[in-house]
């Protein structure tokens, strides 16, 4: 029977290696958010990988045939712990990837590389392991942190503002964030207000905004609490007084489709947008329309790059050999659907950062918009620290 | 800074009224039954999204009202029939345990229906935009809108428990359990209306609070705990109490939030000021319940006397 399912596996496989087909499927321990109300994000990168699996005839990346494990840490540091354990120990998987948040991830990278297994993050960036503890094989597709929201600070200095509002949710994500903002904002700060993590209601907050009367306001609020934020500040009349900028968190699709008109006149600072004019984001932002029927958010773009990336390893490599996977995953030989797409020392992206606007399109729907771009070949602050 | 300190009350009231809709609902079910009930978040959620959901599907804001609230208080009654009823012999950690698991059910049937993404829901054309409560005070009409709904709704339940011959044996049973079901009264349906009027109320918040805050699952579960808050200042099982607590609590967290941090600023630095601020605030409502128990430690207004 097994032989009988091997000889017919190795049948259908088209890959340009015959060393791939006879073999078990590669495992891949992917482990992520996909229950409670952050859920959507942990989903959209899980559809993406699906859909790079898929498209190469089904269960295969870089023709090597692939088995995606898939597995949800509840937004739960401890059972996230678990999980890698039981991926890294029992079901011997040498290539973990899927964590969204940057506390999850801090909590199990250090047992994933010290096993010598790779890990791929598909969003999370933290500092922690951008300078001093970056390592050979720990590798980033979205972004280090502080790097996206410097973005928003150079935004807000090509805008012309020289004072900002900022505000952020108290914890490491809402730190990193304000920290980058003013890395790179030259400007004044007029506050800096970091809000409960777990807050819904900003009207506090609001009246402090209009009676300080900056130039320009920059907020960072995960997931729902960012809605309510953006909600609340069109209602409280804002948005028509005092101009917002931020970095891609704040106005994913889900976040667009939830606030509405309100979101019309925002600044946005990203990597990547929907509307990218080359094959690879044409041909991305298609497939994924047609299978899932929904526009993807940039969390499964960077999905969708974390498996290009790990097919153009395996194409070569053709096995989950951890150190031969490494040397080729630091290549970044493949195609970026944000166009170009380089590594830094530190295994985190070199990347261009564009400004985008949310406009209204003919049937009333809202769309986003990349209207230019704020910095070229960016890196991080970190990297400098990183020898490896 | 007179403008800021009007908003920031009008702020703190309208915090206020939603945690009482809430509280009121939580301190009557448990001044009747003696239940703890964990799953009330649940109902708030219940309400926001049938009312979500209706508006999204008929774009009528009063069917989507008289399904937010209609459908909140089925669901409480249903909660009632098919699982409290086995649990108010039981002791109060069996009840919290049920219904924890309770809200955790409704938390995952909600994400399988609705999905996990937020919803939207649109202020009324007629409450969008904002009045000037004092000159230069611009305040949003769907927040003056919930304070308003808020406050009439607490003069309802006064007139209801004070002065009606439900509110008679809604107090008769809060105080009198025993005698009450002694003089013949249908305690159970007494105990499914009350639970139904409990439900209403938290689903009513529930809807107010769709266009302000996020429709989300897990909503209900931020807002409990700030309520658990209130009942507890206010004195379990009492509905004026709830009240006062409620105010009470929604002025000094918006106050706190408002005015700590900038004062700090004025003797510290910056960004050690913001850190503070932040922590005072966030803490500043927990220290207020401890020493509100230390002083009176059955709450504000206890209810039995």
């Amino acid at each position: 029977m097994i032989l009988a399912r091997t000889l017919f596996s190795a049948a259908l496989a088209v890959g340009p290696l015959s060393l791939a087909h006879a073999q078990a499927p590669v495992k891949i321990g992917f482990v992520s958010t996909l229950s409670g109300p952050a859920g959507y994000l942990g989903q959209d990168i899980r559809d993406a990988f699906l859909l790079a699996m898929e498209r190469e005839g089904g269960n295969r990346l870089g023709g090597v045939p692939v088995q995606l494990v898939v597995e949800d840490d509840g937004l739960k540091p401890g059972a996230a712990k678990q999980i890698v354990d039981r991926f890294l120990k029992t079901e011997r998987i040498r290539v973990v990837t899927g964590v969204v948040f940057s506390h999850l991830a801090v909590s199990i990278v250090p047992d994933v590389v010290d096993t010598g297994a790779l890990f791929l993050s598909p969003n999370a960036g933290p500092s922690n392991f951008a300078g001093k503890e970056c390592h050979k094989n720990y590798f980033v597709y979205s972004w280090q942190n502080d790097a996206l929201h410097e973005s928003a600070g150079a935004l807000a200095n090509n805008l012309g503002y020289k004072n900002a509002f900022v505000l952020a949710a108290n914890y490491q994500a809402g730190k990193d964030a304000v920290a980058g903002f003013k890395r790179l904002f030259k400007g004044k700060i007029v506050e800096e207000v970091y809000t409960k993590l777990d807050q819904t209601d900003f009207a506090a907050e609001m009246a402090r905004i209009r009676a300080a009367k900056p130039d320009v306001v920059y907020q960072f609020h995960p997931g729902g609490t960012g809605i309510a934020f953006l909600k609340q500040y069109a209602q409280a009349g804002l948005n028509a007084q005092i101009p917002m900028v931020g970095a891609e968190p704040m106005l994913d699709v889900a976040t667009l489709r939830a606030v509405g008109d309100t979101a019309l006149g925002l600044n946005v600072g990203v990597k990547w947008n929907t509307d990218f004019d080359n094959p690879e984001s044409r041909d991305f932002v298609a497939a994924f329309q047609k299978k899932y029927n929904r526009v993807p958010s940039y969390y499964a773009g960077q999905g969708w790059d974390t498996a290009q990336a790990l097919a153009a390893a395996l194409r070569v490599v053709g096995s989950d050999n951890p150190d031969k996977l490494a040397a080729e995953l630091r290549k970044a030989n493949f195609k970026s659907i944000r166009g170009p797409f380089r590594f830094g020392p530190n295994q985190h992206p070199v990347q261009d950062w564009y400004q985008v606007q949310p406009v209204k399109n003919a049937d009333g729907s809202l769309s986003l918009k990349t209207v230019g771009k704020i910095l070229a070949g960016h890196g991080d602050a970190f990297s400098k620290d990183c020898k490896l | 800074m007179l403008n800021l300190a009007v908003e920031q009350a009008l702020n703190g009231l309208q915090l206020g009224v939603t945690l009482f809709l809430l509280a009121a609902g939580l301190t009557l079910i448990f001044g009747i039954m003696g239940v703890i009930n964990i799953a009330h978040g649940s109902l708030y959620m219940i309400g926001a999204f049938f009312c979500a959901a209706t508006l999204a599907a008929t774009k009528s804001f009063l069917l989507a009202l008289l399904a937010g609230i209609g459908g909140a208080a089925l669901a409480g009654m249903l909660m009632e029939m098919l699982v409290m009823r086995r649990l108010y012999a039981r002791d109060h950690l069996d009840q919290v345990l049920a219904t924890f698991g309770l809200s955790l059910c409704v938390n995952e049937a909600f994400s399988i229906v609705f999905g996990q993404r937020p919803l939207y829901v649109d202020i009324p054309p007629w409450l969008a935009g904002s009045v000037e409560v004092v000159a230069g005070v611009p305040y949003p009409t769907y927040r003056l809108a919930i304070v308003v709904v808020g406050l009439l709704v607490a003069l309802g339940l006064y007139l209801l428990i004070s002065h009606t011959r439900i509110g008679m044996l809604v107090r008769a049973g809060s105080t009198h359990r025993d005698m009450v079901r002694a003089l013949g009264v249908d305690v159970r349906l007494l105990y499914t209306l009350v639970f139904g009027l409990g439900a209403l109320l938290a689903g009513l918040a529930g809807l107010m609070a769709g266009p302000v805050y996020t429709v989300q699952v897990g909503m209900g579960e931020q807002i409990l705990i700030l309520t658990f808050v209130v009942v507890v200042i206010g004195g379990l099982g009492s509905i004026r109490g709830a009240f006062l607590a409620a105010m009470i609590v929604g002025l000094v967290d918006t106050a706190l939030r408002a005015f700590v941090p900038p004062w700090l600023k004025t003797f510290m630095e910056a960004s050690a000021a913001d850190a503070l601020g932040g922590g005072l605030s966030s803490l500043g409502i927990y220290l207020l319940m401890a020493l509100v128990l230390l002083v009176k430690p059955r709450g504000l207004l206890p209810a039995h006397g």
